[in-house]
């Protein structure tokens, strides 16, 4: 066999080597991003910063607790979070369905991937005019919208993975008369789930994305509404606790990702330093 | 249970009620890579209880034999008879980096984990079970490997360079190692029919290692085997018994006095 040997040794040094690289430490990096908010509200006191441009930090913060004390800005939330993980799940089945499919089987992948590989030349943002012929300006071509956005990083990413699944270790696997189910469920599917869930993390980002862009059509709440409301009434401080909380949503579905990937991929983190 | 067959590879796979004495017959196997041909009618026996090494420059085909008894090559045709079961180890331990390595050791097998874990004290692994393959040196994990293969009870163990990545200490820990499994799983096998237990078959480029380990070394050449020959040296072995040997395989594998 003329494959190299898996040498793990070195990935072992490698990671101690990487260990070494020395943190930046917390308190230097925040120095920068302080002075400009500092900054930023001074232009605003001063009135060098009109407020129909952007509000300053301070009024912002005082409208982000009025609008969670009236109960606007959970409500919108609310909403919000709900197109986002319908969207996401049906968007996910679809997605890893449809990589299985086509990465377990030779027919499923003639038939699936071309097509698949196809539509996502298309920019679906510039389905919203069909998607609203088709389904109206309800949920539905919002939900649709996230639902196609999530699908397409985690289909082509989890059906990647399976295609490179290493062979010798499928081979080790049937010389230990794994069946075709256990090969897939001890073999494939855990080889493939890096990448799958490189895709859950890009897919979960697009389902952000897509849902800001379907709720500036005609929404009639969620936090797209909102931000829309506060336009009419050139509410900058609105407009901002709205796009603060579409990022800090972000963030708070991209962490739980990693949580995720921290719990499944415990084997591969074993040997590199916490 | 027999092992599963080259598609192509026309013989019969005989039942433990009808055991022989040998454990593997191989007649005239070919296997043609475009227009090279790699293995070209070969023939070869293997006993039951015996340790046999294959040598051949690279190239010659030793892997190509070696995964045609292991059933993974189904493009390779002539007569292949195993009676028994096959377990390999590869060059490259390749465990599942997401199973415990008693999970890996386990795989596949429906009986409890209490024989997996018995196979790696075996191993000398006993400590490392619940370990992660990735945290494991290149020598322990050939011997998880072996412990895998062995867990099977085969009748044929295949090993395929398993100690060529290793460093010069580590590989005579498991030379001993290896002899040691045969051994013992040889005794532990044999039953009422008299049937010896593990056979071994060794492939490697190093003349030194066969002559160490094998009761027969075979050398392979232009897809035969090209020079047989017994080693009744009594083990263990060191270099210095086996001198003229060492000199016959090397001139045979094309190695000139001058290059030595």
């Amino acid at each position: 066999m003329s494959s190299p040997a898996l040498d793990l040794g070195q990935a072992h040094r490698a990671a101690r080597r990487r260990a070494r690289v020395p943190r930046a430490p917390g308190l230097p990096r925040l120095i920068s991003p302080i002075v400009l908010v500092l900054l930023w509200q001074a232009a605003g006191s001063s009135g060098l910063l009109p407020e129909h441009l952007i509000a300053a930090p301070v009024k912002i913060a005082r409208t982000a607790v009025d609008l969670t004390e009236a109960g606007t800005l959970p409500d919108a939330i609310i909403v919000s979070l709900q197109r986002v993980a319908v969207g996401f799940l049906i968007g996910a089945v679809a997605g890893v369905a449809l990589a299985l499919a086509a990465g377990l089987s030779r027919l499923g992948e003639n038939a699936i991937d071309p097509p698949m590989q196809m539509l996502r030349a298309l920019p679906f943002y510039g389905l919203i005019p069909l998607f609203i012929l088709w389904f109206g300006i309800g949920e539905t071509p919002k939900i649709a919208l996230v639902a196609l956005g999530v699908a397409f990083p985690l289909y082509l990413n989890t059906y990647a993975g399976i295609r490179a699944v290493d062979g010798r270790l499928v081979e080790a696997g049937r010389v230990l008369r794994l069946g075709r189910t256990a090969l897939i469920r001890h073999v494939i599917l855990p080889a493939a789930l890096p990448q799958a869930l490189v895709g859950l993390r890009q897919s979960l980002g697009i389902a952000w994305l897509a849902l800001i862009v379907a709720e500036q059509v005609n929404a009639d709440a969620g936090l797209g509404w909102m931000i829309n409301d506060a336009r009419e009434f050139m509410r900058t401080d609105v407009i901002v606790v709205g796009l603060v909380v579409y990022s800090v949503l972000g963030l708070l579905t991209d962490a739980l990702v990693r949580l995720i990937e921290r719990r499944a991929l415990v084997w591969r983190q074993a040997f590199q330093p916490a | 249970m027999a092992a599963s067959l080259p598609t192509r590879v026309t013989g019969s796979v005989e039942t433990r009620a009808a055991a022989t004495a040998r454990v593997a017959s191989v007649r005239g196997l070919t296997r043609v890579f475009g227009d090279r041909t790699v293995i070209d009618g070969l023939d070869i026996d293997i006993e039951r209880g015996e340790f046999v090494a294959l040598l051949g420059r690279s190239g010659s085909g030793k892997s190509t034999l070696l995964r045609a008894l292991a059933g993974l090559d189904r493009d390779a045709t002539g007569n292949l008879t195993v009676d028994g079961t096959v377990a390999v180890a590869f060059q490259e331990p390749r465990l599942l980096p997401w199973k415990r390595v008693i999970d890996n050791v386990a795989l596949g097998l429906d009986r409890p984990r209490a024989e997996a874990r018995q196979a790696l004290e075996e191993v000398g692994l006993g400590g490392l079970a619940t370990a992660w393959p990735l945290t494991l040196s290149g020598g322990e994990a050939q011997r998880a490997s072996l412990a895998r293969a062995l867990v099977r009870e085969p009748d044929l163990l295949l090993l395929d360079e398993p100690f060529s990545a290793l460093d010069a200490l580590t590989r005579i820990t498991m030379h001993r190692l290896v002899l040691d499994l045969w051994t013992r799983h040889g005794r532990k096998e044999e039953d009422a029919a008299g049937r010896g237990g593990l056979s071994v078959l060794l492939v490697t480029h190093d003349v030194d290692e066969a002559l160490r380990l094998a009761d027969r070394v075979l050398v392979l050449g232009e897809g035969r085997i090209a020079y047989e020959t017994r080693v009744d040296a009594p083990r263990p072995r060191s270099a210095g018994d086996l001198i003229g040997l060492r000199t016959d395989l090397l001139e045979q594998l094309g190695v000139n006095e001058e290059d030595r």
